[in-house]
């Protein structure tokens, strides 16, 4: 009864905007052909479209779209021939082609809008949306219509594409789709071998099969050619590549069990001995192919390999010293040009600001949400963001040389790390190697006194029945399945490896700003003497008319209220804003202008209140911790030693000392290559290090740590490179995900334990000489499936076992 | 019986062409987006709708 009146009553005073879904209070809304809006932004876009006679973008999802930003001059660098060549995918002259990354594709109504953009604009020939990589590919004409119209198209629907200095550096790797075409292969060959060696299999001694015998089996030798040569290609080289290192990996016996297979296969078919090995061959190689596929799930529209370039605008606005403005590539700025800022424009490079004041954002590098104020000669520095008006620059450093970017020169991000550590098969398969070698060789010489045909026979029997096929299967199935489970969980990994890495982690780094704490919302609370209603009034009000990120997030935090003019008002950068609401005098902002003297509390943020010249109290804008953070901490710290690592000074120290169990080293004032270091005095000390981090900042210790995790609000848009992407909401589920990694483990080991059953009773039929290719023929993908279901059902079981 | 011969000649034949089909496909990257063209397929009633009254309108309607 309860919910129901709750809901009345939000229908009755709040109501969602028709585009975006967002709510909007009763009062604020903007009705338009009968339906409600929340700003003008929106209904811009929804008369486009009504205009056009495209509401059905409406009709497949509900509120599906997003309020165009302002983008006013942000793409004038597209005038640029230079520039726009490297965008453009295939260039010719009536026809130009750009793929564009938009990361507000979401629904089945985006992509029908925008494979509709023709009827929008003409000069648009064709467009294809690629849904899982969140890209639209664009046909256009470039004497109708030029790329920045249809950028500047795409955001006035609320579809601004993404530009960044990655696209232009612009080296689109192609996709490998190799193993698409060996499973093919290897398919092929398998399933029409085993159709020809079913009359075999029976062993019917009839005359009409005793006739037609070496038909099939020369067929049969010829169909299993291409799987012998293409498809199990990878395997002689990832096997002469291990004997080379002289190391001996799970290849080596699979290299040679395909190669005995086929000689002994042959050598039986010309003598006429038997029909050979040809099926099971060609089933090997494919059912470890499908392991490797399976192992391969790769999140399209996440990018793991990010760096700044892929943060950074291509262009940014120059002044000239004739007072004109031109659009200038990043790279090509220098020391001492001036460059114009618009808000929400990164600023690509060091410099000194030359504007009266700005308030930047550095979220992207630090995490921190609440914008930082720079006065007229201040340093800023690149990574920032500007908010709010258009500001000027005197640069100090090019690109690479600027403070955030330097970071990127350290060696860690040089070198490609080629996974040095073995792997759990390459492990096992150090004992395996060796121990089937010498079974081959003993059982070899064994017979070989007793009948020298048998003593062959058992020889490459026992390289046959032994080549580990459900060995090699195990931790493809097991890690691929787990790579999937916690993907649907929200944790997006990079590969498979990650996950053997997380087993072994015993060290876990957090950063703090952005990382245990949020960044979204930031709890205020109210201290001192309750304001009433009349009050609460007079203070959002004056809010209204200020600018600085505290008063923006007051403002938010406040219950609506009615307006009220506004007599006088003042802001005083740094201190405050002192207003006239009503004959009121409200003055609002640091202690220090208010003329408070409160307690020792200047570590924290605070906005004092003063109304009719009475001190009222102040808001404290509190640095919200994650939810769970607590109970994550004292689960981790049982089994792992927890670090976190800050850039901000120690203000918050006791509250976390308070916290977070005793024994967590907390680091404070960390630049972002301290961080590096202190990762890798760590692994000095013999640690693995799991470092989960967020911003820029973060970067080089993710690079560094054994496995970088980073955290992020939302995946689609930013994370540093790293091994995996965390979706924040999950963040009190990393417990879960390191335990779940190392029961992967164990499953892993005991499917080796079923495998090498396998391997036991396949090996009892090899040395006595009685493997007949039927056998052969059953045992393989019977083994494979066991192992396949058996690791498939005991990855799920855990997942389920141990989620809350 | 040595028909067979023929038969399985052609069958062969008729398992290498889908074989040579799925490859060509692949190449042309019709496997690489597997979600969109499900979607996209459930449109086209619109689409046919649509053009029909966009050619009545898109005479007097045009944007800018």
């Amino acid at each position: 009864m309860t919910f129901v009146t709750g809901k009345m009553s939000k229908i009755m005073d709040t109501s969602t905007c028709f585009h975006c879904g967002t709510e909007v209070s009763r009062q604020d809304v903007i009705r338009f052909d009968e339906k409600d809006f929340c700003c003008t932004g929106c209904k811009t876009v929804y008369e486009i479209f009504s205009q056009n006679d495209l509401t059905c973008y409406y009709d497949f999802q509900s509120a599906p779209g997003a309020t165009p930003s302002d983008i006013n001059g942000k793409y004038d660098f597209l005038t640029d021939d230079k520039i726009v060549t490297k965008l453009l995918e295939f260039e010719e002259a009536s026809t130009h082609i750009v793929s564009l990354y938009i990361p507000h594709i979401h629904c089945s109504s985006c992509i029908w809008i925008l494979e509709n953009l023709h009827k929008l604009q003409p000069g648009i020939g064709s467009s294809q949306v690629n849904f899982p990589a969140k890209t639209v590919r664009i046909t256009f004409n470039p004497d109708q219509i030029s790329l920045k119209t249809i950028v500047e198209l795409l955001s006035s629907i609320g579809y601004e594409p993404y530009i960044s200095l990655e696209n232009y550096e612009g080296d689109k790797h192609k996709i490998d789709r190799s193993l698409i075409y060996k499973i093919g292969v290897a398919f092929f060959s398998f399933g029409n071998i085993m159709l020809l060696s079913f009359p075999e299999y029976f062993e019917v001694e009839e005359f009409w099969i005793n006739q037609y015998r070496g038909f099939f089996r020369w067929l049969i030798f010829f169909l299993s050619l291409p799987p012998l040569v293409y498809s199990a290609s990878g395997y002689y080289v990832s096997a002469w590549k291990s004997i080379r290192a002289k190391m001996l990996n799970i290849e080596i016996p699979i290299a040679l069990g395909i190669i005995i297979m086929f000689v002994r296969s042959t050598v039986d078919i010309v003598m006429d001995y038997g029909q050979g090995f040809f099926d099971s061959m060609c089933g090997l190689i494919f059912f470890m192919l499908l392991g490797k596929l399976f192992q391969q799930k790769t999140y399209n529209f996440l990018s793991f390999e990010r760096d700044y370039k892929s943060y950074f605008p291509i262009a940014i606005t120059k002044i000239l010293p004739n007072g004109e403005e031109e659009p200038v590539q990043v790279y090509d700025i220098v020391k001492g040009d001036r460059l114009l800022i618009r808000n929400q424009e990164l600023i690509p490079v060091d410099g000194i600001l030359i504007s009266e004041k700005a308030s930047i954002d550095y979220s992207f590098v630090t995490g921190e949400a609440v914008a930082i104020e720079k006065k007229s000669g201040d340093k800023i520095y690149a990574g920032g963001k500007q908010i709010g008006k258009v500001i000027e620059m005197e640069v100090l450093f090019s690109v690479s040389q600027s403070y955030l970017t330097q970071l990127w020169s350290n060696d860690v991000f040089q070198k490609k790390l080629e996974s040095q550590h073995k792997n759990i098969t390459d492990r096992i398969s150090h004992y395996f190697t060796p121990a089937l070698l010498l079974l081959a060789f003993v059982s070899f010489a064994f017979w070989i006194f007793i009948n020298v045909d048998t003593a062959f026979n058992v020889f490459t029997a026992i390289l046959i029945v032994a080549c580990p096929c459900a060995l090699a299967l195990t931790a493809p199935f097991t890690l691929g399945n787990v790579l999937r489970i916690m993907g649907n969980r929200k944790l997006y990994l990079k590969n498979a490896l990650v996950i053997e890495q997380m087993a072994k982690v015993d060290t876990i780094v957090f950063d703090k700003t952005g990382t245990i704490t949020t960044n979204k919302k930031t709890a205020i609370t109210y201290e001192g003497n309750e304001l009433n209603s009349e009050e609460l009034y007079l203070l959002k009000n004056t809010l209204r008319g200020s600018n600085h990120p505290l008063s923006r997030r007051l403002y938010d935090y406040l219950p609506p209220q009615k307006k009220a003019t506004v007599t006088h008002f003042e802001e005083i950068t740094g201190k405050g804003v002192f207003a006239t609401v009503e004959g009121h005098d409200i003055k609002l902002g640091s202690s220090q202008f208010l003329k408070h003297l409160s307690e020792n509390t200047h570590k924290k943020t605070k906005v004092h209140v003063e109304i009719d010249g009475v001190y009222k109290g102040s808001y404290v804008f509190n640095n919200q911790y994650r939810e769970g953070l607590e109970q994550l901490f004292d689960q981790l710290s049982t089994q792992y030693q927890l670090v976190v690592l800050s850039g901000d000074n120690d203000g918050e120290r006791k509250i976390l000392e308070k916290m977070l169990p005793t024994g967590t080293t907390l680091v404070f004032n960390q630049k972002p290559e301290e961080k590096l270091a202190y990762i890798e005095t760590l692994q000095n000390q013999g640690k693995n290090v799991m470092m989960v981090g967020d911003g820029l900042n973060d970067a080089g210790a993710l690079a560094q740590s054994n496995i970088g995790i980073s955290i992020s609000e939302n995946v689609n848009v930013f994370s540093p490179a790293c091994d995996g992407i965390l979706d924040a909401t999950q963040f009190s589920k990393i417990a879960f995900f390191m335990q779940y990694s190392r029961n992967a483990m164990k499953t892993i080991y005991m499917s080796f334990g079923v495998s090498l059953l396998y391997n036991v009773v396949g090996l009892s039929f090899a040395v006595t000489g009685n493997l007949l290719p039927i056998v052969a023929a059953i045992i393989m993908p019977l083994s494979t499936i066991t192992i396949v279901s058996f690791v498939t059902l005991m990855s799920n079981w855990y997942a389920r076992r141990n989620y809350r | 019986m040595s028909v067979i011969y023929f038969l399985i000649s052609i069958s062969i034949v008729v398992a290498v062409f889908f074989l040579v089909a799925f490859i060509k496909a692949v190449k042309s990257g019709q496997y690489d987006d597997d979600y969109t063209p499900s979607v996209r397929m459930l449109f086209d009633d619109e689409l046919i709708k649509k053009t029909k009254n966009n050619n009545q309108i898109s005479i007097t309607e045009e944007k800018q």
